[in-house]
């Protein structure tokens, strides 16, 4: 029987033959270092995120990268467990083979040795000489199946003669060990294929033979060469073929997501120029498979969208056309009216009582009806969405002033003083005038109506960025969820008040709408008696975006009290 | 004399209230109700100030407008429906001095016409230069001519009155409330696109560059004032 070596580098374990077990390696002394390495870790690993940022983005960016890269990671794992498992059969079948055959040849020669050996007396150095030599030349004919080259003998009497029979060298200590201990055994082991020839991979087997006064150990280089070259072979051809299969199953993964992602792109494409508002843009739709479908659908959805967008416009277009004909047409009768009226109210004093108050109130009620049809035709402007913004730079003073001005005679009429807080420079804004005069108009109004006779203030203020008119007024006030109504169209904050200005009830939503126009603010603040305050804040330039204004919405005086 | 006024508007009852009105006011009216005749209206009556609807059958009322313009300086005042930026700005772009909006009441539209008739009783002899040394621009009021480089400058009235109000004063900044109330006699504040309309129209005609005015210069945030003389 021949025992495997301890420590032996080869790898197989044939079942009845012992194997010694490997010592574990000793863990490493980390813990002073971990403490570093972790920091260093942390920073490398920084950077390479820094370095991955790229990479990711592509990663999420593209699903064709995604799925060739996934599939390349997983036929190459699947494609490298096989190969690892294909060479490790093949290599071990073909080590199985060599052994068995060296056993053979080594349990043959052994056969017909040991009977010479065995009876050869160490005290007869000339015997034990050609009896080495015998076997040598036996051993050299008995056949060379295991691709033998070599034999090396020892024996326990160094003899001159039998000095340059046996080389300790490429034997192993282990299995020396093993083999003077009166035990066959075999190990795999780099030998020497002659004397001073180069290191080869090689199988060494060892017996030992008992003669009369001493033993010999008889040891059997069987070289690997052959083995090793077919063994190499076959793995090169495995990992050649095993990148080949993986870089064509990316291949593959590629093409085929090329024609799924391919559609998709398209169809991507083509929802944002649609989205852009190129309605007419289609998908060329081809075939009917899962990819047509999505262009057919999505065709159609484009289809249903441009038809109802088309619709709407034409619908506005309409409605365009209505305010403008309604425009036209109302006025002109509604001119001769008012000159007629206008004619009657300035001969009154003719006419009979009745004639007279009568002409007094048609005269008073035209002015109404102007007023809310100028009112309703500018709202439904905005509603059509025609409403241009006409902006020119002017002194926002100047603009705040005239309206002042205008509203002198309602202000004497309430016995309310308007009040004006403005700053010393100019106050360039680029802003529509008429607009903005009809916000003022309306917010002066309008605290002029609800502020009980009291002083109504007006200020204004201006940033870098932003100018600001305020119009307080010390009157009624309102109530806290009434300042989320008050631009409400037709609403009336005390409906059982008389209004002494006429106002249409649309006033504010029209001017909400201007100063939207404009890109600015108008807010409201209220209080119940301590009065109202409106501030209106707009770009000094415009489409510039508001970020602050330059007055507070609530007063300062009614910070204090609150 | 009373001042005659050609009434261009195809709507009956307002032509016939605007008679009444006018009549009273001491106008002599004649009345035209649509465009395609109103030019020649216009060349048999001689009106001293027209008014005309912008809505007209047959020639539109901008047509009209341009048309009386090429071949004569009379003042005219639009009756327009639409207050629109775009429709007023093509109205005075077309020719037209001022604008009323329907309904306007009667002393309104009175008003603007007796404004448009006053300042031909200017009767001083009076001569203004501005603009640039090499190149400037010499304004006969009494006359009603403008010259510059020896060549006559074909104004209008309301153009002329515009050079003028700006040339007595040079170097001083006129804003549009007060050009609108000088030149178009607007009491209260009005709309200021009238000036830059009529700006832009008194440029195209005196500047060598209307980009790069001489004559009229805009300060901004303000409003115009002649050029140095």
């Amino acid at each position: 029987m021949i025992e495997q070596a301890p420590a032996a580098a080869g790898e197989t374990d044939a079942p009845g033959r012992t194997s010694d077990e490997v010592p574990t390696r000793a863990a490493l002394p980390l813990a002073g270092t971990r403490h570093r390495a972790g920091r260093w870790v942390r920073s490398v690993a920084d950077r390479l995120r820094q370095l991955a940022h790229p990479v990711t983005r592509a990663w999420s960016a593209s699903l064709q990268l995604r799925v060739a890269v996934t599939t390349l990671v997983i036929s190459g794992v699947v494609v490298l467990i096989i190969g690892v498992f294909l060479v490790d059969q093949i290599s071990g079948g073909v080590l199985r083979t060599k052994r068995s055959a060296a056993i053979a040849q080594v349990d043959t020669a052994m056969a017909s040795a040991r009977p010479a050996l065995g009876e050869t007396n160490f005290a007869d150095v000339q015997g034990v000489a050609n009896a080495v030599s015998n076997l040598k030349n036996e051993l050299a004919l008995s056949g060379n199946d295991a691709g033998l080259y070599r034999v090396l003998i020892k024996s326990d009497v160094q003899l001159e003669a039998l000095a340059d029979v046996f080389d300790n060298d490429p034997v192993p200590a282990g299995l020396q060990g093993l083999v003077e201990r009166g035990k066959p055994a075999l190990q795999y082991a780099r030998v020497q294929a002659a004397r001073g020839g180069p290191v080869v991979p090689g199988l060494v087997v060892g017996e030992s033979v008992q003669a009369q006064g001493g033993m010999y150990e008889i040891y059997y280089l069987f070289p690997l060469t052959v083995e090793q070259d077919t063994i190499a072979l076959v793995q090169r051809t495995v990992l050649l073929a095993g990148l080949g299969l993986v870089l064509f199953v990316a291949m593959i993964a590629l093409l085929v997501t090329r024609q799924v992602v391919r559609p998709v792109r398209v169809a991507a494409r083509t929802a944002a120029r649609v989205a852009g508002g190129d309605l007419s843009q289609r998908i060329r739709v081809s075939g009917s498979d899962d990819i047509a479908r999505l262009g057919q659908s999505f065709n159609e959805m484009a289809g249903s969208l441009q038809r109802q967008i088309q619709q709407l416009e034409q619908l506005s277009r309409l409605q365009r056309r209505f305010t403008s004909d309604v425009s036209h047409e109302l006025r002109t009768p509604l001119t001769t009216i008012r000159m007629a009226s206008e004619v009657l109210y300035t001969r009154r004093a003719d006419f009979p009582p009745q004639v007279a108050r009568s002409a007094e109130l048609l005269q008073a009620e035209l002015d109404r009806f102007e007023g809310l049809l100028a009112d309703l035709l500018e709202i439904s402007r905005y509603d059509a969405g025609v409403a241009r913004l006409e902006a020119e730079d002017i002194d926002l003073r100047s603009v705040v002033a005239r309206v002042v001005e205008s509203q002198r005679v309602l202000a004497a009429r309430q016995g309310s003083e308007i009040v004006i807080h403005v700053p010393d420079e100019l106050v360039p804004v680029e802003i529509d005038s008429r607009r903005v005069e009809r916000i003022l108009r309306n917010l002066i109004g309008n605290a002029l109506d609800y502020g009980e006779g009291r002083p109504v203030v007006v200020t204004v203020a201006a940033d870098d960025a932003a100018a600001a008119v305020t119009v307080r007024d010390h009157g009624v006030g309102m109530r806290p969820g009434e300042v989320g109504l008050v631009f409400n169209r037709f609403w009336r904050g005390d409906p059982s008040r008389s209004r002494l200005t006429g106002g249409t009830g649309l006033g504010l939503a029209i001017s909400l709408e201007d100063a939207r126009l404009h890109g600015g603010w108008l807010q409201a603040w209220g209080d119940r008696d301590s009065g109202a305050q409106f501030r209106l804040t707009l770009p000094r330039r415009v489409g510039e975006p508001l970020s602050s204004s330059p007055l507070p919405l609530q007063p300062a005086d009614a910070l204090e009290r609150s | 004399m009373k001042p005659r006024v050609l009434v261009v508007d195809d709507d009956s009852a307002l032509a016939e209230m605007l008679g009444i009105v006018l009549r009273a006011d001491g106008f002599d009216p004649a009345f035209v109700l649509d465009g395609n005749r109103a030019v020649t209206a216009f060349r048999e009556s001689k009106p001293d100030i027209v008014l005309l609807d912008l809505m007209l059958p047959g020639l539109s009322g901008l047509d009209v407008c341009r048309a009386i313009r090429a071949e004569s300086g009379v003042p005219i005042i639009m009756l327009t429906a639409k207050s629109d930026t775009v429709d007023v700005v093509l109205g005075l772009e077309s020719g037209a001095d001022d604008y009323v909006v329907k309904p306007f009441k009667p002393k309104e539209l009175v008003a603007r016409m007796r404004a448009r008739l006053r300042h031909h009783d200017d009767i001083a002899s009076e001569s203004l230069t501005i603009g640039p040394p090499e190149s400037p621009v010499s304004i006969d009021v009494a006359g009603h001519q403008v010259r510059r480089d020896g060549t006559t400058i074909a104004l209008t009235p309301l153009e002329f009155d515009l050079l003028v109000a700006l040339a007595r004063k040079p170097r001083q900044v006129f804003t549009r409330e007060v050009l609108l109330e000088q030149v178009w006699g607007y009491r209260h504040a009005a709309d200021t696109r009238l000036v830059n309309v009529h700006v832009q129209r008194l440029r195209s005609k005196v500047e060598r560059d209307p980009e790069k005015p001489e004559i009229v210069l805009t300060v901004r945030g303000v409003g115009y004032k002649a050029g140095p003389p």
